[in-house]
């Protein structure tokens, strides 16, 4: 007997971790292991971000048309940045750079992907939680962390960065000479964005690890809803893109705190000052930035066109066309997405020759896009389609889809971005495709598993009047956008003085009103939100009769999702349109066998 | 509320589709119009936006037709109504979407490489007009080279804006940069090849004339240029199209086409006033 | 496309003894209620196994970015000055390697205690502490061989090959103290009086330790090449 102690013979309760329903407050809804809690953290982190992000365009479009009039409120926010509350130019900038920030990171990384997938990827599989709980708590508070650092930007020093979401070099790298914002604020920005990257990992490695591997019995990979789908495909897409965008964010903080210089060159006099930096790329940090970057918009758009499919399939009551095409067109969009960052640099000044190699696969992209659209739209033939304000919003998804993926034809052409780069064009396309669409995907998910995750039903009279206001609303404010565009209104200015560009101005006063209406209509969302989760109709528990694993237990689920049983799997996740015990559809788990359809 | 659905995509549709037909903001006289081409490369910029529009704006209709069709006809059914597929099911879309949009790709992406080789693959003439162009923050300055036909070296650390000196040249100890000629205008005879060499002085900056159909960044320690030439007299506005802090919006500057009498008076003039 | 399987099982009701969070489909490996130890016979696929496999992948292409940013750097500006390596990183790369052996005799040595083949726990234990310690002294050795940069007037900033030599250095640095975070997890865990270290718990973290030391041999061969 050696002193490597025999220990007393283990029992399986000593050995097995049984997940044991917390009962601490802290523990059941601050630092939470449960899925669910984490996937609704992550949402209402995503809803304040957005809600912070609208008021932002609210404020850009107001001093776009109306530069000096004093917003109430606003000299508050900063005396220096809006004395009066009339907007400096660069204050503007600040807050365009906030709204852009906001908005890709904390609302389109967060809602479609982090918030949903959190809660309904585990359910969908079979499993009771995430393979890693604690990552995935540290994961949600990781990004809690970098949102707060991101928002202390706006009260340090000269406020908020200038640069855009997208932080060019030498702008974004040489501090405080810059100007206004280019000091803390801007190290301050690339900190927050370098947390969540670290956030975004640790969820990604999550989402893989528990695709893979827990599900459960008879749940093959071909038996997962799109949704699962999309949110595995992004998490893949998101592992390697946000591994990059780590070290460029290191890379620029040095650059600014440790006199380093690998984005900035020799010979730089800003504000009268020659730059002590020598030898670096501007063009490095936009390879870099670029290479996450284009992978981040599919990030942002994969999941919502996951959820829009399984909400449509369910609404029609038929599946669609082929399960199998819109999975590989999927992967087929991630792989690709890869591929095409250059795109965002056809006149940057990169060789001309890389141009037209960017330009190919970006063309390409649109072909998986394509089919996936003719597969929605011909599913919808012959079928038994419902208007509920969850299917609404995915119809509408498709239709926004569609006007923001159009534009794309021509900014893939480099002689037509010759044109067309850094104008309004651009700016109306991503807001269509990502502002619009992918929100929109985020709204239908929204009113589809509200009654699941909350157990009350939300008003379907107010979700129904939310999307006509928004529907129309979104087309009034960004089509017009592709027109200016074509007109070569350039993006990112405070203010239209340009001789070309004063004529313009009407169009974008009636866009401003627009953006305020549709802003103002969101509030219904919001209310009819809030006004549900307390005194909503109760929801049963598979109020659209959906097949998917997560209706099959009441609303919400119980703590570890199935109450301690194993499910078992037996059919495809789109039985709609058979004749069953239960009506037109098939529960995935139910052992009833019906007749193949023809 | 099916059929509204329709009705409204339909009729967005439409209404999307007007501006872009008649150029303009629903009869506002508010012109959405290219501004005309003064260059001899933009026809064949302006003929591939020309295709990519009908080919978008076909695309873009007949979806959001199709949507609001299908939905019209398809919603709200009968419930035990008979479920239908559409013809050819997947397959056939498949083959669609590989043959439509694959040949409308290839054929955007062969076709549009003549236009962007006209302007990115030749090299300029040897007989271009050389002019330097410097995007600092927040003003574009110009460099001609002046009789000797020579540009004097940069100096950043003699950059002295008080006393004119834009570009950091040093005449006290280099020849060279004694007859440049400097200017806060750009101006350049008709019909004929200019090289534009870029330079950026603190951040990215951009050049951009619509007329033109140039576009090009300008990169901090990147030597970049651009070439092209003008065809139509006229005053022209350049702005800077890359985010270079506060005063980005009103950082421009105008180019002057000239007849070469002109031109050749102009220069005399700014030479003098050096 | 209805697609049903094969004659429907009774669904179990048993609770399930791998933190419920198994997978597969297929059967369970139920262990024996007799508390043998083999109930820790792990079932796989294990998340932490995938899970580590997919850590990797991103740190993979974290590296990979910091390599392309190199080369990038390199040939945009005539600023490239050749350092030396400092003497003492040879001799951290011999105690990383050993780390690497020390800590897969420790691991095979859990797997057979895991797999019931002995009752000897303090083996492992002591070839996990050596790679402990090795893991130490290397970090401690990279502190050192910045030292020895730093001595001859290499900081941060000097130039663009110092700033690279720091950076991945340093990075790879962090990872390691991770991978010694992850090592002293499992020391406690296989120290606990109840055994409960799983062998798909060590061999994650085995595969993260090895792959810092193959990261290791791979920054070397860039800072040699390259820098």
């Amino acid at each position: 007997m050696s002193d490597g102690v025999v220990p007393a013979v283990p029992t399986t309760a000593d050995v097995v971790h049984h997940h044991q329903p917390p009962q601490s407050f802290i523990r059941k809804y601050v630092f939470s292991l449960d899925h669910k809690v984490i996937g609704k953290q992550y949402y209402g982190l995503a809803l304040v971000a957005v809600f912070i992000g609208m008021v932002l365009s609210w404020l850009m479009r107001i001093h776009l048309v109306w530069p000096n009039w004093p917003i109430p409120g606003l000299g508050l926010l900063s005396k220096v940045g809006a004395p009066g509350g009339v907007m400096t130019p660069e204050y503007y900038l600040s807050i365009l750079t906030m709204h852009g920030t906001l908005m890709v990171f904390f609302v389109l990384t967060n809602a479609p992907f982090a918030a949903f997938g959190n809660y309904f990827l585990p359910i969908q599989i079979g499993a009771e939680d995430m393979a890693f709980p604690r990552f995935n708590m540290m994961s949600f508070w990781t990004t809690f962390l970098a949102f707060c650092i991101l928002i202390a930007a706006f009260f340090v020093g000269d406020g908020p960065p200038i640069a855009g979401w997208t932080s060019y070099a030498p702008l974004s790298a040489v501090g405080a000479d810059a100007g206004p914002g280019q000091g803390f604020g801007q190290t301050l920005w690339g900190l927050s964005i370098f947390v969540f990257c670290i956030a975004s990992l640790l969820g990604s490695l999550n989402f893989i690890a528990t695709t893979l591997d827990l599900r459960t019995r008879g749940m093959t990979l071909s038996r997962m809803p799109i949704c699962t789908w999309a949110w595995f495909i992004t998490s893949c897409i998101a592992l390697l893109a946000f591994a990059v965008l780590l070290p460029a964010c290191l890379l620029l903080i040095l650059d600014r705190v440790a006199g380093t210089s690998f984005f900035i060159p020799a010979g730089l006099v800003i504000s009268d000052r020659l730059q002590p930096h020598s030898g670096g790329s501007p063009l490095l940090w936009q390879h870099l930035f670029w290479f996450f970057g284009h992978p981040e918009v599919y990030i942002a758009i994969l999941p919502a066109m996951g959820i829009v499919s399984h909400i449509l399939i369910n609404s029609m009551r038929r599946p669609l066309l082929s399960h199998k095409v819109i999975i590989y067109c999927m992967m087929g969009i991630g792989f690709l997405s890869y591929m095409v960052w250059g795109h965002h640099m056809f006149v940057s000044g990169m060789n001309p020759f890389s141009s037209l190699m960017f330009s190919f696969p970006t063309l390409v992209i649109t072909i998986p896009a394509t089919i996936m659209t003719l597969i929605w739209l011909g599913s919808l033939y012959g079928s038994r389609l419902r208007i509920t304000a969850a299917s609404l919003f995915a119809l509408g998804f498709i239709s926004m889809f569609v006007s923001g993926g159009v534009s794309g034809f021509f900014l893939a052409q480099p002689s037509i971005d010759i044109y067309l780069h850094a104008t309004y064009f651009v700016v109306g396309h991503f807001h269509m495709v990502m502002g619009v669409a992918a929100i929109f995907g985020v709204f239908a998910g929204t009113y589809f598993w509200f009654p699941k995750m909350t157990g009350h039903m939300m008003n379907e009279s107010l979700g129904k009047l939310h999307f006509w206001l928004t529907f129309i609303g979104t087309y009034c404010i960004f089509m017009p956008f592709h027109y200016l565009g074509l007109a070569g209104n350039v993006r990112r200015y405070s203010a239209f003085v340009d001789d070309f560009l004063v004529p313009l101005i009407p169009v974008h006063r009636f866009i401003t009103i627009a953006a305020l209406c549709t802003g103002a209509a969101q509030l219904i969302f919001l209310y009819n939100l809030i006004h549900s989760r307390f005194r909503g109709a109760p929801a049963p528990d598979n109020p659209w009769e959906c097949t998917s694993l997560e209706w099959i237990m009441p609303s919400p689920p119980p703590f570890d999702n199935f109450g301690g049983k194993h499910v078992v799997v037996y059919h495809d996740p789109y039985q709609y349109g058979v004749k069953s015990s239960t009506g037109d559809y098939l529960m995935q788990n139910s052992p009833e066998q019906v007749e193949a359809r023809t | 509320m099916g059929k509204l659905f329709a009705v409204i995509v339909f009729v967005i549709a439409l209404l999307s589709a007007i501006p872009i037909i008649t150029h303009s903001w629903f009869g506002s006289g508010i012109s959405f119009a290219l501004p005309e081409d003064i260059s001899t490369h933009g026809h064949a910029i302006d003929e591939q936006l020309s295709e990519t529009m009908v080919e978008a704006g076909l695309s873009f209709l007949a979806a959001q037709f199709v949507l609001a069709f299908f939905v019209w006809k398809f919603s709200n059914r009968q419930a035990n109504a008979e479920i239908k597929t559409f013809p050819g099911g997947a397959k056939g879309l498949v083959i669609a979407a590989l043959v439509l949009v694959g040949t409308e790709m290839l054929a955007l992406g062969i076709l549009g490489q003549k236009a962007w080789a006209a302007v990115y693959f030749t090299p300029a003439k040897p007989d271009a007009i050389q002019v330097q162009a410097q995007a600092g923050q927040f003003a574009f300055y110009f460099r001609y080279p002046g009789a000797d036909g020579k540009f004097g070296s940069l100096h950043p650390d003699k950059i002295d804006e008080g006393n004119s000196n834009f570009f950091g040249l040093d005449p006290a100890n280099d020849i060279d940069s004694r007859d440049d000629i400097v200017t806060g205008e750009l101006a350049i005879p008709i019909n004929r090849e200019v090289h534009l060499m870029m330079h950026a002085k603190d951040v990215g900056h951009s050049f951009y004339v619509r007329e033109l159909r140039i576009q090009q960044d300008f990169v901090p320690g990147l030597d970049l240029s651009v070439h092209f030439t003008a065809t139509k007299v006229g005053k022209y506005e350049i702005v800077c199209t890359q985010l270079c802090g506060l005063g980005h919006y009103n950082m421009k500057a105008y180019l002057s086409v000239l007849s070469q009498e002109d031109f050749d008076a102009w220069m005399k003039q700014k030479a003098s006033e050096q | 496309m209805a697609t049903t399987i094969q004659p429907p099982e009774t669904e179990s009701k048993e609770p399930r003894l791998d933190n419920g969070n198994s997978g597969g489909g297929g059967l369970r490996n139920l262990g024996p209620t007799n508390g043998s130890l083999k109930l820790v016979e792990d079932f796989s696929p294990e998340p932490s196994r995938t899970g580590v496999w997919v850590g990797l992948a991103a740190i993979t292409m974290s590296f990979a970015a910091f390599t392309s940013a190199l080369i990038v750097r390199q040939s945009t500006a005539n600023d490239w000055h050749h350092l030396t390596i400092p003497s003492i990183v040879f001799f951290n790369t011999v105690v990383l390697l050993a780390s690497s052996v020390t800590l897969e005799i420790a691991r095979r040595r859990v797997a057979e205690f895991a797999r019931g083949r002995t009752a000897n726990r303090s083996t492992p234990l002591v070839w996990l502490s050596a790679t402990l310690l090795l893991g130490f002294v290397f970090v401690a050795g990279q502190y050192i061989a910045w030292q020895q940069l730093r001595g001859e007037g290499l900081y941060l900033a000097s130039n663009p090959n110092s700033s690279f030599f720091y950076v991945l250095t340093a990075i790879h640095a962090l990872h390691v103290l991770g991978g010694l975070a992850g090592l002293m997890r499992v020391i406690y865990i296989l120290r606990r009086p109840v055994l409960s270290l799983r062998r798909s718990t060590m061999d994650a973290t085995s595969y993260y330790w090895h792959f810092m030391g193959v990261l290791w041999l791979y920054v070397l061969l860039v800072i040699w090449i390259k820098l």
